[in-house]
C-alpha cells in the first residue's frame, strides 16, 4: 500500500482536475461567445485562423450593431418590462397564498402546498396549444400581455412553494405573541411576517424574474412580431439576415444576457437552498 | 388567502389541461368555429404516422441518454465539490451558468460551437488529426450526430441543476458515516457504492425523475439546434407537436401529439413524491 | 509493551494558533479501560481522533503494538471505534452493518455469519439482525455499535462520549454493560467523556485534560483524592472543591469533609471554622449547604459544604457554625503554577 502522504496527494490532483475539467466544459460556451464578440468578422470567418486567439486587432463592432442596428434593446426593454409586472403579480398571489398554506394547520396545508407545486411540472408543451387558443380569444396574440397574463401561472406555484417553505421556518410562536399583544392576523402577517421574510421575497423576486427570462416556449408560440418579443426568443430567431446567422451579434446578445443573471443567481443560491430543503422537509 | 392564486392556476393551468384532452378528440384547427367529437380519430391517424413513432423513439433516447449522463456527471462534480476549496465561489457560478442562461442563449451559442464550417470542436479535432480538414463532422447535419449532439446539449444545461441538488443530499450525510466506514476498513470506492450511493438513493430519486420531466417535456434545445431535422431524426413528442398544432394550425392534432407526454409525466411525478416522501423519513 | 502510546502528539489547527493538543505523552496498559477526560475544548476527542487516524498530528508519534502508526489509515491500524452517534450506517441491516468490516476485509461469507454471530451472542442482540437501526432502541443501537466494533477483533477500541446521546435513565444500565463488556473482552479501550461521574466510574485510570494538555493521569483515587492541581481539583468531584486563596498559598478541602460540629472532633487533628450558612438544597440522600466563613484567614469566603442525609443534627440558614476540617484533608496548591504544594504551615 502505497504510502499516506502519497495517497492524499494523488486524491488532491485528481479532485482538482475533475474540478477544473467539468468548470471548462460548462463554461466554454460563454467563454467561447466572449471571444466572438470582440473578434473581427474576417477573423472569425478565416478558416486558416486559430480560434482562440485574436489574430487581427479586437473589435467592437458587433456591439454596436447589436444596439444600433437590431431590434437587442427593445427585446431587452420588453423582458424587464414583463418581468417587473409578472414578477408584481407573483408577489400579489403567492406571498398570501404561501402564507395562508404555511399556517394551515392539519395535512391539509402540506397537501395543497404539493398539489400547488405539481401543476408546475405540467409543461408549457402539452399547455400552449390550448393557451394559444386562449390568448386569442383574449384579443393578446402577438402582444407582450399575452405572456405577461400565462407567465404567472408558471411563476406563482413555484413562488408559493418557495415561499412556503420560508414562512414554515419562522416559529408561529413569534405571530402567537404578537396577536396576544393586540396585532390581528393580518395585522401579524403584514407587520411582522413581511419583515422577517424579506430576504426570502428577495429570492423568490430573483427566481421568478430569472424564470420569465429564461422561458422560450409561450413567447415562442404567442407572439410573431419582431419588435413585440423577448429576449430569449427574439436572439435566437431574429438575429439572422435571411439564412445568414450574424454569429458576432449574437454571441455579444448571449453574452450580456447570460452573465448578470448569472450572477444574481449565484448570489441567492445558498438562500434558495435553504427553502427547497426546509420546504421539502416540512 | 390562496384563492387568488389557485384561482389563478386553475384557470391557466387546470383549464387548459382539461383543453388538451378535449381537442385530442376532437377536429379544431386554428380559426375554426365549431368543435365535433371525433373519438381516437387523432390518436389513430398519429399513431400510424411514422414520423410519430419516430418522434416518440427518439423522445426516450433523448431522454433517458442524457439522465444517464447527467446522472453520472453530477455525482463525479458533486463529491469533488463537496469540501470547501479556495475559489469554490466563483467555480460555482461558472458551473451554474448552463442552467442559469436562458436555454434558447446557451443552445444558440452550442450553435455556433457545432457550425458546420466554423466550428471550433472541429477546428481542434483536424489540428489533432483525428479528422480531415475537408471530411469535418457535420455536429447538426448528419443524423446520428445530431441526436448525439442535442444529447449533449440538453446534458449540458441539465448538470448544474442535478449537481445541486445532488450536493444538498451529499452534504447532509453526517460527517462520522464515511469515517466509521473509513475505520472498518472501506476504501474509496466501497464506500462511494455501498455507502455514500445507497444513502443518497431518494435525492438521486428526485434529481432523475425531475431531470426526466424537464427532459421528455423540452422543445427549446432541439427546436434551436435542429428544428427537429435533419429528416426528424431528432424530432421528439413536444417539438412535433408545435409543428403540427402551432406551425401547423392544426390544434387537434398537436393536443393529441401533446397528450403523450401525460402518461410519462403521471408516473414520474409519483415515483418522485414517494421518494421525496423517503428521503425526509430517513 | 504498552497497547498505546503516544509521544510528545501535537496538533494545530491553524498556524499561529494554540494548539488542539500539546505535546500529550501517554501510555495505555493492556486490557485497562484509560478514560479522557475534560471540558469541551480539552483536545481529548482530537486526540482520540490521532490515535484512530481520523486526524493528522502536527507532530509527535503515535504507537499502537509497539510499532509507529503515523502513516498508516485507521484501516491499518487494527482499532474499532463507537461514535458518539454509533454511526450505523442507516440503510443496512444491524446483520450487515456488522459484517461491514467483515467484507471489507474480504473475509468470507461463512466465516462472516459466524463471526457476526458470536459477537450477537455476547452482546444478546441476535433477535436484531433483520432490523434497520432506525427501528433500533438507543440502547441496542449501541450493542450493534459494539458488535461491529469487536467482530474484527482489533487490538483496541476507541470510544468518543458514545453515551452522551442516550436519555439519563438509559445512561446508568447503558454504563454498565459497557463495562461488563470491556472487561469481559479484555481488550484495552480508550474512552473519551466530559462527564466525570462517568470517568470515575468506568475508568481503570483517567487522564485528565484541558487545553489541550494532560494535567494528570491517575487511578480515580488519584486523581480524586490527590489532585496535581486546582483544574483537577475542581473539576472532579460535584459540587467541587472549596478553593480558597489565603497568605502565599491556596488551599482546597472538599465539600465532603468540611463537616458540622459533632463530627468533626472524631477526625483527629483539624482546623475549625466560623461558617455561616446563607441558604441550603435538601437533595434527599444528602443535604448542600452554602455560606460564608467568618474570621480567620478565609475572611468572606463563599465556601460549601456536604452533609450526609444521615447526619441528624439541626442546621438551618442565617445560622453561624463551626465547621471543622481535617488536616489530612486539606490540600494545597501554589498561587502561581496552580499546582499541588507540598503541606505548608496553614496561616491562621
Amino acid at each position: 500500500m502505497a504510502p499516506r502522504r502519497a495517497r492524499t496527494w494523488i486524491a488532491a490532483i485528481t479532485i482538482w482536475v475533475v474540478r477544473v475539467v467539468f468548470a471548462v466544459i460548462l463554461a466554454f460556451p460563454f467563454y467561447w461567445m466572449l471571444i466572438t464578440t470582440f473578434k473581427r468578422t474576417s477573423d472569425l470567418y478565416n478558416l486558416k485562423n486559430n480560434p482562440f486567439i485574436f489574430n487581427e486587432a479586437p473589435t467592437l463592432e458587433h456591439l454596436r450593431l447589436l444596439f444600433h442596428e437590431t431590434l437587442f434593446l427593445r427585446w431587452v426593454l420588453n423582458t424587464a418590462f414583463a418581468g417587473t409586472i409578472v414578477v408584481i403579480i407573483t408577489l400579489l398571489l403567492a406571498v398570501p397564498a404561501a402564507y395562508a398554506l404555511a399556517r394551515l394547520t392539519g395535512g391539509w396545508g402540506a397537501q395543497l402546498g404539493i398539489g400547488v407545486f405539481l401543476t408546475y411540472l405540467i409543461p408549457p408543451t402539452l399547455l400552449f396549444i390550448p393557451l394559444s387558443k386562449i390568448v386569442a380569444t383574449l384579443g393578446l396574440q402577438d402582444s407582450l400581455w399575452s405572456i405577461i397574463v400565462v407567465y404567472p401561472s408558471f411563476t406563482i406555484p413555484f413562488s408559493t412553494w418557495l415561499l412556503m417553505g420560508f414562512f414554515k421556518s419562522i416559529p408561529k410562536d413569534l405571530e402567537d405573541a404578537a396577536m396576544v399583544d393586540g396585532l390581528s392576523r393580518w395585522g401579524a402577517f403584514v407587520k411582522l411576517m413581511i419583515p422577517m421574510s424579506t430576504s426570502g421575497i428577495l429570492t423568490v423576486v430573483i427566481f421568478a424574474f430569472t424564470l420569465v427570462t429564461q422561458e422560450f416556449v409561450y413567447a415562442l408560440t404567442f407572439i410573431s412580431t419582431a419588435a413585440h418579443q423577448t429576449v430569449g426568443v427574439g436572439v435566437p430567431t431574429f438575429l439572422v439576415r435571411g439564412d445568414v446567422f450574424y454569429w458576432g451579434s449574437l454571441m455579444a446578445a448571449c453574452l450580456i444576457t447570460s452573465i448578470p443573471i448569472g450572477i444574481l443567481y449565484n448570489i441567492f443560491l445558498d438562500r434558495f437552498i435553504e427553502g427547497f430543503t426546509v420546504g421539502a422537509v416540512k | 388567502m390562496f384563492m387568488p392564486a389557485i384561482i389563478y392556476i386553475v384557470a391557466l393551468v387546470g383549464v387548459p389541461f382539461l383543453m388538451a384532452f378535449v381537442y385530442s378528440v376532437g377536429d379544431v384547427k386554428v380559426g375554426s368555429t365549431g368543435y365535433h367529437f371525433v373519438g381516437a380519430q387523432n390518436f389513430i391517424s398519429i399513431l400510424h404516422n411514422p414520423t410519430f413513432i419516430r418522434s416518440l423513439e427518439n423522445s426516450f433516447l433523448f431522454t433517458i441518454s442524457s439522465q444517464i449522463l447527467v446522472l453520472i456527471g453530477a455525482n463525479i462534480l458533486a463529491l469533488a465539490l463537496k469540501d470547501a476549496f479556495p475559489g469554490r465561489r466563483f467555480m460555482r457560478f461558472l458551473i451554474l451558468l448552463p442552467w442559469v442562461a436562458p436555454v434558447s442563449i446557451g443552445s444558440i451559442g452550442w450553435k455556433w460551437i457545432l457550425d458546420s464550417l466554423y466550428s471550433v470542436v472541429n477546428w481542434v479535432l483536424v489540428r489533432m488529426h483525428l479528422v480531415k480538414q475537408f471530411d469535418t463532422p457535420v455536429w447538426l447535419g448528419e443524423p446520428k450526430l445530431a441526436m448525439m449532439s442535442v444529447i449533449l446539449v440538453h446534458t449540458w444545461h441539465m448538470l448544474p441543476f442535478a449537481t445541486v441538488i445532488l450536493l444538498a443530499g451529499l452534504t447532509a450525510i453526517p460527517k462520522d458515516i464515511p469515517e466509521a466506514a473509513a475505520v472498518d476498513g472501506a476504501g474509496f470506492f466501497r464506500t462511494l457504492f455501498q455507502i455514500t450511493i445507497p444513502m443518497m438513493l431518494p435525492i438521486i430519486n428526485v434529481a432523475v425523475l425531475f431531470g426526466a420531466i424537464f427532459t421528455f417535456t423540452d422543445m427549446t434545445v432541439i427546436y434551436i439546434l435542429t428544428r427537429g431535422g435533419p429528416y426528424d431524426s431528432t424530432q421528439v413528442i413536444p417539438t412535433l407537436a408545435f409543428f403540427a398544432g402551432i406551425l401547423g394550425s392544426d390544434l387537434a392534432e398537436g393536443a393529441a401529439i401533446s397528450i403523450f407526454m401525460v402518461p410519462l409525466l403521471v408516473i414520474a411525478t409519483y415515483m418522485a413524491l414517494r421518494s421525496a416522501h423517503r428521503a425526509e423519513v430517513t | 509493551m504498552a497497547v498505546v502510546e503516544t509521544r510528545k502528539l501535537t496538533k494545530v489547527f491553524k498556524r499561529g494558533n494554540v494548539g488542539a493538543v500539546v505535546n500529550v505523552d501517554l501510555e495505555s496498559r493492556e486490557g485497562e479501560f484509560l478514560v479522557l477526560l475534560g471540558p469541551s475544548g480539552s483536545g481529548k476527542t482530537t486526540l482520540l481522533r490521532m490515535i484512530a487516524g481520523l486526524e493528522e498530528p502536527t507532530s509527535g508519534e503515535i504507537l499502537i503494538g509497539g510499532r509507529v502508526v503515523n502513516d498508516l489509515t485507521p484501516r491499518e491500524r487494527g482499532i474499532a471505534m463507537v461514535f458518539q452517534s454509533y454511526a450505523l450506517y442507516p440503510h443496512l441491516t444491524a446483520f450487515n452493518n456488522i459484517v461491514f468490516p467483515l467484507k471489507a476485509q474480504g473475509v468470507a461469507k461463512d466465516e462472516r455469519q459466524k463471526r457476526a454471530d458470536w459477537a450477537a451472542a455476547l452482546l444478546g442482540i441476535q433477535h436484531l439482525f433483520h432490523r434497520k437501526p432506525r427501528e433500533l432502541s438507543g440502547g441496542e443501537r449501541q450493542r450493534v455499535a459494539l458488535a461491529r466494533a469487536i467482530v474484527r477483533e482489533p487490538s483496541l477500541f476507541l470510544l468518543d462520549e458514545p453515551l452522551s446521546n442516550l436519555d439519563a435513565k438509559l445512561r446508568a444500565s447503558a454504563r454498565e454493560e459497557l463495562e461488563q463488556f470491556q472487561k469481559r473482552i479484555g481488550t484495552t479501550a480508550i474512552y473519551v467523556t466530559h462527564d466525570q461521574v462517568e470517568a470515575m466510574a468506568m475508568g481503570d485510570r483517567v487522564v485528565v485534560m484541558s487545553q489541550g494538555s494532560v494535567r494528570q493521569i491517575g487511578t480515580p483515587a488519584d486523581v480524586y483524592d490527590q489532585p496535581a492541581d486546582t483544574f483537577v481539583a475542581t473539576f472532579l468531584g460535584s459540587p467541587p472543591m472549596n478553593i480558597v486563596p489565603a497568605d502565599g498559598v491556596i488551599v482546597g478541602f472538599r465539600p465532603e469533609h468540611f463537616l458540622p460540629p459533632g463530627v468533626a472532633e472524631r477526625l483527629g487533628e483539624h482546623v475549625s471554622y466560623q461558617f455561616r450558612v446563607t441558604h441550603s438544597e435538601y437533595l434527599g440522600a444528602e443535604r448542600i449547604l452554602y455560606g460564608i466563613i467568618e474570621g480567620g484567614p478565609f475572611k468572606e469566603r463563599k465556601v460549601i459544604s456536604r452533609i450526609p442525609a444521615t447526619h441528624g443534627s439541626e442546621i438551618s440558614d442565617g445560622n453561624v457554625y463551626t465547621f471543622a476540617i481535617a488536616n489530612r484533608d486539606l490540600k494545597f496548591f501554589d498561587p502561581k503554577t496552580e499546582k499541588r504544594a507540598s503541606a505548608a504551615r496553614l496561616p491562621l
